[in-house]
């Protein structure tokens, strides 16, 4: 059954639903070579493809299968597509920009199978399909060039065309809501959903939009400078299902973020973390238990209706998530007193 | 459950949220080309960090948000608001309060929406050229996310009169909310502020009817706000300031008092009401609310005569330019203020005795400051570029007199090259290195951001540079710079690798970095500061020395790291136990034996043993390590070995054939069945006679991979299936002291060694023989083997046979279970020693396993977890399972 916004909130009211965990510090164990990312078919790319791993999708569709399915066996309601790169913008950096709509659309099929299957495994538990659309590697609120700060490497239009192809591709796909992630600048964002939400219209689709952001350092802002809440505000125009938190910290370290938007927003609320802080290595080590004691006190104290893991979680972590998720009530949001 | 108050909510980086208790919203007007001549003179001139200075200077003065507008007919209105609005951005003073995007021209408006992250204000839109094109506006606008400014003009013009005002504002209200489906409190009313006291009568009521207006808009059109450009009603006043403030601060208190909740305002000018003189105030007032015909004449004449007295009170001198000339350089870069920066930068150069000191001194000390605030969270990012920038500046203007100072050597003393790496944007820390070693005479090739391995190392090969500096914020950049190292080393630069960035560490650079390029030397700068003196030493007559400091340094960190790092990627013995090796138990993978119960063979012919030697060992218990029988050809030591195996097979001959040497063995068979790590032997009436403890591998493993345990390898007891183990003792080692004896009386060592080693392979061969007969006979599950010698020492076979003290089960402890449930002792000869050796020392015991899936493995490093459940199971003391399996703690 298609996941409308309606039946997304009906959900949501009497459930926590679980989200996966990360894909890409999931790759990362397979300890894929350059070789492995090309392919047949792109073994004569004139470029390095190793590290991109949205290109996975295509090339090894069975280690993305794998990590789906160990995520939905883990007990997600939720699966992410492989594309958090997968725009027009990221892939330059590949010289895959060509590609993208059809990168997407892999990605979506991908995880559209891993859920068709477990829904036929256990009909009685739905799951889906999160359509996942990335900040790409630019910023459009910030210039990258010191000497010139009304420089930019990238501008609204350009980037709400980039997510346009790529949110046409994950519908095509199959995905069954899209979710905008690790927002480090909100003019990214807000193209983003200019170019989502036109797309939906046009198609008159009623799926459910969540758009989370990452809050990068103590200051308590995004990188480009927004405190939660200003970034709530300038996102609220867009109608998302749900508003997340995700990246960066640690759950710890998110707690005064997640409370605060908690409060602020009449949306759903998305919390899903990293495993903790990166070490001296980059290399996030929390356990599952270590991160799912913090996840129990954010469900405890009724902040919590999307419940996952970001980078360095695995179907472990998730398993254990799942867990809290059946046993505390959802968050209910505040409501916004009709304005109308 | 919770409401939120449905009002209007504006954003910069930080939020506006208006409610019942927020007073006037000052909404800054300078930075207008229509309002402001100087702003229109900077815009023209391109003058924008001046512009934005008038920015600043009206975010201190009290506006919380500001109003930029480019209507100019000479100006290009949609470049000149995209390029102010994307430096507004750079400025986190004012980025800090929402935008009002000012025009009349719907364009610009558009292309000033574009630019700005937070939820700013259209101003504005309005029915003027009819509804469709209100509506189209509208929609976007919503799509965009900005509340709006609705002017009170419709196709017949603008609204003049109350009537026509709030007739104009219920149409519009009614359009926004029902077709453009726009929350009500997104919208603001501009009711148009005209001027008053112009000389035409129709103008006299202006005032009162734009106070009536608000307050029927707000009193019928719920949650919408009020806002007007304020300066507009004193416009007849032009070039008398002291009037036109007091009637601005009249206006306000009238309007205010009826509902206006915002206005387009000079907040540095603005006075407050009470302060307005009495008598001014009654002739201002007078002519706001038309309470004369001849208000308007009474004002300008008071006007002409009303000098004021007071001049303007100079503002205070700020106090931080109280502080010393080190502390004022500290405080403008921490601010980001560059306004007195030169003269301070002069100030501390003529203090100074060269004019690098500058640099080195108080402005890397400030430096310094804005990184410790930003590593605690009390700056964020756009102020600490803010900072950067006033740096160079500083840089800028010392740069001539440190060239000066150096007296004619234009000659730079090195070259960098600098890049932020591929996947990575970040780049202030590499741009502020990059400024202070150009001020420290080092030629500085920056490359920019995002820069591929590729890239960089052609660059550094085309322009000859000295070292190469690599800058990445984010973790993946780490593994990028991994790339570069080895890339660098497969290009065969040697120059030496500088690491910085955010996310860089002393320890990423020592484990993972240096040994990616033996040939270069690697070195990490912690920051911009220390990017100097380690240039300095790097390039200096000293580096040899230096770098070997470097590198005994990053060794021992290495060191230290990999045993720290050795206890981390563990998991728990409870997770290690969820990631058993086999998940599914069928009957059909269990044999069951042909024999159960004991088997011993006293004096196993040698010959037949001698045929299942594995040569190799035999090599490698000389220190050879090189395999049999390729070692025989070996070109270095082949003569050698070929000699030595000459010796060996001879005096196999001779053993075999004069018996030296007597062979025995037990093998056992017994029905068992695992619980979690544990294997219980139960003889054939079910009950219980030995417990095997085995131990499991707790290290963290790629997915698809089992954390092994032997016990995976027998069916659990919940599986409801009948399964067996075997055990096994062999030695060939019987006899053998007498002919050591007889060596050692001769001296011959050689022979004594020989003899030993031969012992040794001939116990492991006996071994491998009875492993064979288990598999095809007395077990027999696999009867149809056929397998060569050379199969069987590449463990071909199905089923394993894991030795006691060896890698799968370390605790050599478990020997004595082995050999209570076998009679080794009565069986073979074969003893144990008080510290569970065998004795002779040529002998092998161990299990055996039959599943197809069991196999070797070693068991690595285990958790004190493992260990105390251990001990439980062992009924042995904590210290006591330590000491046994020392070499496999974690801790």
């Amino acid at each position: 059954m298609t996941l409308t916004r309606s039946r997304f909130n009906n959900i949501l009211q009497d459930r926590i639903l679980v989200l996966d965990g990360a894909m890409g510090t999931m790759i990362q164990r397979y300890e894929l070579t350059e070789e492995d990312y090309r392919g047949e078919r792109f073994a004569s790319h004139a470029y390095s493809l190793k590290g991109n791993n949205d290109l996975l999708s295509i090339t090894r569709p069975d280690i993305i299968q794998a990590i789906h399915e160990a995520y939905l066996e883990a007990g997600a309601d939720i699966i992410e597509t492989n594309t958090f790169n997968s725009t027009s913008l990221s892939q330059a950096d590949y010289h895959l920009e060509d590609i993208v709509y059809e990168l997407n659309v892999t990605a979506a099929r991908l995880a559209r199978q891993a859920t068709e299957k477990y829904s036929r495994i256990n009909p009685d538990k739905p799951c889906w399909v999160a359509g996942s659309l990335g900040p790409t590697s630019k910023t459009a609120s910030m210039s990258p060039d010191v000497n010139d700060p009304g420089f930019r490497a990238v501008d609204f239009d350009e980037l709400a065309n980039a997510y346009r192809t790529q949110a046409t591709g994950l519908i095509d796909g199959g995905a069954d809501l899209l979710l905008i992630e690790t927002v480090f600048d909100t003019l990214n964002a807000k193209a983003a959903l200019y170019a989502v939400n036109g797309l939906l219209e046009e198609r008159k689709l009623d799926i459910p939009v969540i758009c989370s952001v990452t809050i990068t350092d103590g200051s308590g802002r995004t990188l480009s400078g927004q405190t939660p809440e200003a970034f709530w505000i300038s996102i609220s125009h867009a109608d998302v299902s749900a508003v997340g938190i995700n990246c960066a910290l640690g759950a710890a370290e998110m707690r005064p973020y997640l409370y605060e938007l908690s409060e602020k927003c009449w949306t759903w609320l998305a919390c899903y973390p990293n495993a903790g802080l990166p070490n001296a290595l980059g290399q996030y080590d929390e356990t599952p238990e270590e991160m799912a004691v913090v996840m129990e006190s954010f469900c405890q104290d009724g902040l919590i209706n999307i419940l996952g893991g970001c980078c360095g979680t695995t179907p472990e972590h998730i398993r254990m998530f799942a867990d809290l998720a059946n046993r505390y009530n959802p968050r209910k949001p505040p409501s916004l007193a009709s304005g109308k | 459950m919770k409401n939120i108050q449905p009002t209007l909510r504006l954003s910069g980086l930080e939020a506006l949220v208006l409610s019942s208790q927020t007073n006037f919203i000052n909404i800054g007007e300078r930075c207008n080309v229509a309002g402001s001549r100087k702003f229109l003179r900077l815009i023209q001139q391109e003058k924008f960090e001046e512009a934005l200075q008038i920015a600043i200077e009206q975010v201190r003065g009290g506006a919380q948000v500001i109003d930029v507008n480019m209507d100019e007919s000479m100006l290009d209105g949609e470049q000149s608001m995209v390029r102010f609005l994307r430096l507004l951005a750079s400025e986190p003073e004012v980025a800090r309060i929402p935008v009002m995007i000012d025009s009349s021209n719907w364009n610009v408006l558009l292309a000033g929406l574009k630019c700005l992250q937070g939820k700013g204000i259209v101003n504005s839109i309005s029915l003027k050229n009819g509804e469709e094109e209100f509506l189209y506006q509208a929609r976007i606008i919503k799509k965009m996310g900005a509340a709006v400014v609705v002017m009170a003009f419709d196709e017949n013009g603008q609204a003049d009169t109350y009537n026509r005002r709030i007739e104009i504002c219920r149409r519009s209200y009614d359009i926004l909310i029902q077709q453009a489906n726009l929350p009500p409190y997104d919208i603001i009313f501009d009711p148009n502020i005209f001027p008053v006291a112009t000389g035409m009568d129709e103008h006299a009521n202006y005032a009162v009817d734009f106070f009536r207006a608000t307050k029927w808009i707000k009193e019928n059109l719920p949650y919408t706000r009020v806002s007007g450009g304020v300066s507009n009603v004193s416009f007849a006043f032009r070039g008398n300031d002291p009037i036109r403030e007091a009637m601005h601060a009249a206006f306000l208190y009238h309007a205010i008092s009826a509902g206006m909740d915002m206005g387009i305002v000079n907040p540095e000018q603005l006075i407050v009401y009470e302060q307005i003189p009495a008598d001014l105030l009654l002739h201002v007032e007078d002519v706001l609310l038309n309470r004369h015909s001849d208000a308007t004449e009474r004002l300008l004449s008071f006007a002409s005569s009303y000098t004021s007295q007071q001049e303007k009170e100079e503002k205070n001198t700020e106090t931080w330019r109280q502080l010393s000339v080190h502390e004022r350089l500290s405080h403008a870069l921490i601010q980001g203020v560059d306004t007195w920066l030169e003269a301070d930068v002069e100030e501390a150069r003529m203090a100074a005795n060269e004019p690098i000191d500058v640099i080195e001194g108080p402005l890397m000390d400030g430096m310094n400051r804005v990184g410790d605030l930003f590593g605690s969270g009390k700056m964020f990012l756009p102020q600490v570029v803010k900072s950067a920038r006033v740096m160079k500046k500083a840089v800028a203007y010392l740069q001539p007199f440190i060239e000066a100072s150096q007296q004619g050597s234009p000659k730079k003393s090195g070259s960098v090259l600098l890049a932020t790496v591929k996947g990575d944007v970040h780049d202030i820390g590499k741009n502020i290195v990059g400024v202070v070693l150009g001020c420290n005479n080092y030629e500085v090739i920056d490359l920019g951001v995002m820069v591929p391995a590729e890239r960089i190392i052609d660059e550094a090969i085309l322009n000859g540079v000295d070292m190469v500096g690599l800058s990445g914020l984010i973790t993946p950049s780490l593994d990028e710079m991994v790339y570069i190292a080895s890339e660098m080393q497969r290009s065969g630069l040697q120059i030496p690798l500088l690491i910085g960035g955010a996310t860089t560490s002393v320890i990423h650079t020592a484990v993972k970095l240096e040994e990616k390029y033996p040939s270069g030397a690697t070195v990490y700068v912690p920051d911009a500061s220390r990017c100097v003196p380690v240039v300095e030493q790097l390039l200096g007559t000293n580096s040899a020395e230096y770098l070997q400091t470097i590198r005994n340094e990053y060794a021992d960190i290495r060191d230290r790291y990999i045993k720290q790092q050795e206890s981390k990627q563990f998991i728990s013995l409870s997770e290690a136990r969820n990631n058993k090796a086999i998940s599914t138990w069928v009957d059909m993978h269990i044999y069951r034996p042909n024999k159960t119960g004991l088997t011993i063979w006293k004096d196993y012919p040698l010959d037949e043993i001698a045929g299942y030697i594995d040569w190799t060992p035999f090599f490698k218990a000389w220190e050879f390590e090189h395999s049999y029988p390729a070692i025989l050809h070996d070109k270095k030591v082949g003569h050698e070995a070929k000699r030595l195996f000459d010796d060996a097979t001879q005096m196999l001959h001779q053993l075999v054939s004069e018996k030296w040497l007597t062979a025995q063995g037990v093998v056992g068979i017994f029905k068992a069945h695992s619980v979690d790590d544990d294997i219980e032997v139960n003889d054939e009436q079910n009950r219980l006679i030995a417990v095997f403890h085995t131990l499991r591998q707790q290290n963290k493993k790629a997915p698809g991979l089992p954390n092994y345990a032997l016990s995976d390898f027998v069916a659990p007891k919940s599986s409801g299936l009948q399964d067996y183990i075997g055990g096994f003792a062999v030695t060939a080692g019987l006899g053998i002291e007498k002919k050591l004896t007889e060596f050692a009386s001769q001296h011959d060592d050689y022979s004594a060694i020989i003899l030993k080693a031969l012992a040794d392979r001939l116990a492991e061969a006996f071994a491998e023989l009875l492993h064979e007969k288990v598999r095809k006979e007395i077990w027999g599950y696999a009867h149809h083997e056929t397998l060569s010698n050379n199969d069987l020492i590449k463990e071909k076979y199905q089923g394993i046979r894991p030795a006691t003290g060896y890698p799968a089960c370390p605790d050599h402890t478990e020997k004595q279970t082995l050999f209570k449930l076998l009679q080794v002792e009565k069986n073979t000869e074969i003893r144990l020693t008080e510290h569970y050796a065998m004795w002779p020392a040529a002998s092998v015991s161990g299990l055996y396993f039959a599943h197809h899936e069991s196999k070797y493995f070693g068991l690595g490093k285990i958790s004190k977890d493992q260990v105390n459940d251990y001990a439980r199971r062992k009924h042995l003391s904590i210290e006591e399972v330590e000491r046994w399996l020392a070499p496999n703690l974690n801790y």
